[in-house]
């Protein structure tokens, strides 16, 4: 029976895993693009992840107590929820490079990493302040829309959730859209030029710093749109929700080559599948011995082999060696 | 610059000879101050029953002072947060120690937090009365400063593995739990039983994760159990209950008394209503003394009283009723801690939930196991939660070494 139900789950598996990776690469691609322009880790793009998860629900709350939630389309409301909490994130993310990193920027690299610490900490517990005083909660829970919630049932135990497509299908827009603005445009070019090397762009007549604004303002935004996405499949968030998904996102763009854009989204599925499968398929395999607590150990066991393999990440080599 | 500093000092020497007299006048009138301690989650997804056990003890003071008042004392409340977090409760126990007028401490919440911190209370044989922790190991350890109001795990495990077999005719289960101390341990003895009454135990899981149960649901949906047991407490249980219903799984759910907080239906809403609960508090409405407590405690507060609030009001009374004989039998001076343990152990009380007695190692001798079942899904509704059932346990005698 045991091997029916293991070829049985797989296909399911490998949903929850995609549906959890999509989301470790939104979030690594905050970390992947500020690591490509500035070569310093922002530890607090975990916190602008969670501001994203909190304007969303403080708008999803609004309505829901307004009446509207149930007058418009499901999918138009999340399409704003989304809109306005990647608005949100990115004018954070931009605040927080201006106020915290940008003084520091000729400072030792160290020196703006220990800022972003504080940052991060600071905004936890901003967050946690507001929500107290306002709300007077702590764990905020995303109010149910019974059309995300309809299933379809390939068979007896695979299943999937139209929230989970919506997940997928924002999550492939938004790595699409972003891939096509990097490589494609001006600004993308610009970008890129930023990264190759600041004072040559500059002598060419780009703004470095507007550049670097836009950078955070895309990074943060994609946060901020993981932050909802995570709310909405997910349900419960809290002031701390961001931590550990942060942590994970920022080992998934080190995982695909930190720097690297294509390499944070394939860090990201291959860290959320290796979780998923770990933590689903442990305590089957071994009897019960290693059960699903094990899923980090196991998935961050993988990684290591990897990297020992690949010390420059999956997609590693793309990335130019800094003169 | 100098006559400058010179007038700063006169000045503060001048506020200071304004405030002296006025302390040393109260101090001439009272020979001192009592402080009881309280040490729960007040920050946190736990704070709602944190908060409640603070509340429930600051009303007891106020209503119970009188008697040690009378014998020339003030007593004071000193609330502490352990955010639910051990290490965090040890550090909060150490500043405790630290002041000296400080004779009981009415907690904790958690037993993971409780134990370690109570090694610590036991280096002075401070008195810790727990409305709350129901892990074994809290008064297995046999300490005489350590005494508590409420059943155990070992006896609410099976409580629970009884009523799925017979009341629910469960025929398998599905073990979760949240891997501390209390969440692991009552999960171990409702599994322990169930398999001895003949259900079958189909997994066994312990995670730490908060948000995103995907990965344990698949397996356990494949495997299709009657029931679901979630050994832990309400902020994690309720989304992992919640993403199980969303992802089609039919099973009845279970959970110790940790499900027992309003902020359950406000987190799960549907997905919980009609779920069994075993809890060694019942709702306020289960004992008709507490109606006038409840009253007074909603009147106060502007909110319901949490479960273990009318615990920690009666372990405050307890406290109180016990510095109170300590007073007295060392003639009208601050008693010892360790005079005052003695005491705690000693005293038989009724209050709201009933009397309370001591055996040798600090367990009632008879303790209240409650089954109940969520009435709604609107979470202002949770003290609607039906009693399904009923029992009064002994506590098991202290297992002697070999």
């Amino acid at each position: 029976m045991d091997f029916e139900l293991l070829i049985g789950i797989f296909p399911q598996v490998f949903l929850d895993g995609l549906i959890l990776g999509f989301m470790y690469a939104l979030i690594a691609l905050g970390y992947t693009m500020v690591y490509g322009v500035l070569e310093f880790i922002n530890f607090a793009h975990s916190e602008i992840f969670v501001v994203g998860a909190f304007v969303g629900v403080e708008i999803l709350l609004t309505f829901q107590a307004a009446g509207l939630l149930e007058l418009f389309s499901p999918f138009l409301v999340l399409l704003v929820v989304l809109l306005l909490g990647m608005l949100a994130s990115g004018l954070l993310a931009v605040t927080v490079e201006r106020v915290a990193y940008r003084p520091l920027r000729g400072a030792p690299r160290l020196i703006p990493l220990i800022s972003a610490i504080g940052v991060s900490f600071f905004l936890q517990d901003a967050v946690r302040l507001v929500e107290s005083v306002w709300r007077n909660a702590f764990n905020l829970v995303y109010p149910t829309m019974d059309t995300l919630n309809i299933r379809f049932s390939f068979t007896e135990t695979i299943d999937v959730s139209v929230k989970s497509l919506v997940v997928i299908v924002a999550s492939l827009l938004m790595l699409w859209g972003l891939h096509a603005l990097v490589n494609r445009t001006r600004i993308g070019t610009a970008i890129r030029a930023v990264a190759e090397d600041q004072a040559a762009a500059s002598l060419m007549g780009i703004s470095v710093n507007r550049i670097i604004s836009l950078t955070f303002l895309i990074g943060g935004a994609m946060g901020g749109a993981a932050g909802v996405l995570f709310g909405v499949q997910y349900s419960l968030i809290n002031p701390y929700t961001g931590f550990i998904p942060g942590l994970k996102a920022f080992t998934a763009a080190v995982l695909g080559g930190i720097g690297n854009i294509p390499g944070a989204m394939l860090g990201g599925l291959v860290l959320g599948l290796l979780e998923a499968f770990a933590a689903s398929y442990l305590s089957l395999l071994t009897g019960g011995a290693f059960g699903a607590e094990y899923k980090d150990i196991f998935a961050f066991s993988i990684l290591i082999l990897i990297l020992i393999f690949r010390p420059k990440g999956l997609l590693g080599e793309v990335v130019r060696e800094r003169a | 610059m100098r006559t400058v500093r010179l007038r700063y000092l006169l000045l503060a020497l001048a506020a200071l000879a304004l405030v002296l007299p006025v302390t040393s006048l109260t101090d001439a009138q009272s020979k001192g101050t009592i402080k009881i301690a309280t040490q729960s989650p007040l920050s946190g997804g736990q704070a709602a029953l944190g908060e409640g056990i603070k509340l429930g003890t600051q009303l007891a003071i106020e209503k119970l002072k009188g008697p040690i008042e009378k014998l020339g004392f003030k007593v004071e409340l000193v609330p502490f947060d352990d955010q639910a977090k051990p290490d965090v409760g040890v550090a909060n126990a150490a500043n405790v120690l630290a002041d000296k007028d400080i004779l009981v401490v009415v907690g904790h919440l958690n037993s993971g937090v409780a134990i370690p911190s109570s090694e610590k209370y036991k280096e002075a044989q401070l008195a810790m009365i727990s409305p709350a922790n129901t892990n074994p190991t809290v008064t297995d350890r046999n300490y005489l400063n350590i005494t508590r109001v409420c059943g155990r795990d070992d006896v609410q495990g099976v409580v629970g593995a009884e009523f799925a077999k017979t009341t629910l005719k469960a025929k398998s289960a599905y073990v979760i739990h949240d891997k501390t101390t209390y969440g692991q341990g009552v999960a171990e003895f409702f599994k322990a039983d169930a398999e001895k009454k003949g259900i079958k135990v189909l997994g066994f899981e312990g995670t730490e994760e908060k948000s995103n149960f995907d990965p344990i649901i698949t397996p356990m949906k494949a495997k299709n159990p009657d029931l679901i047991y979630f050994g832990g407490i309400y902020d994690q249980a309720a989304p992992f209950f919640k993403q199980a219903r969303e992802k089609g799984v039919k099973a009845q759910f279970m959970g110790p008394d940790g499900m027992d907080s309003s902020d359950l239906t406000k987190i799960a809403g549907k997905a919980v209503q009609g779920m069994y609960y075993t809890s060694v508090a019942g709702p306020v409405s289960v004992y008709p003394a507490a109606k006038e407590f409840a009253k007074q405690y909603k009147e106060k507060f502007k909110k319901d009283p949490e479960p273990f609030a009318a615990q920690a009001y009666d372990s405050a009374a307890i406290g109180l009723k016990a510095i109170e004989t300590a007073i007295k039998a060392s003639g009208g001076k601050v008693p010892s801690r360790e005079q005052v343990s003695v005491a705690v152990r000693k005293t038989k009380h009724t209050g709201l939930t009933g009397t309370v007695e001591f055996d040798e190692k600090g367990d009632p001798k008879k303790a209240l196991y409650f089954v109940l079942q969520v009435a709604s899904d609107d979470p202002t509704k949770w003290g609607d939660n039906k009693e399904v059932k009923r029992l009064s346990i002994a506590a098991p005698p202290l297992k002697k070494k070999p």
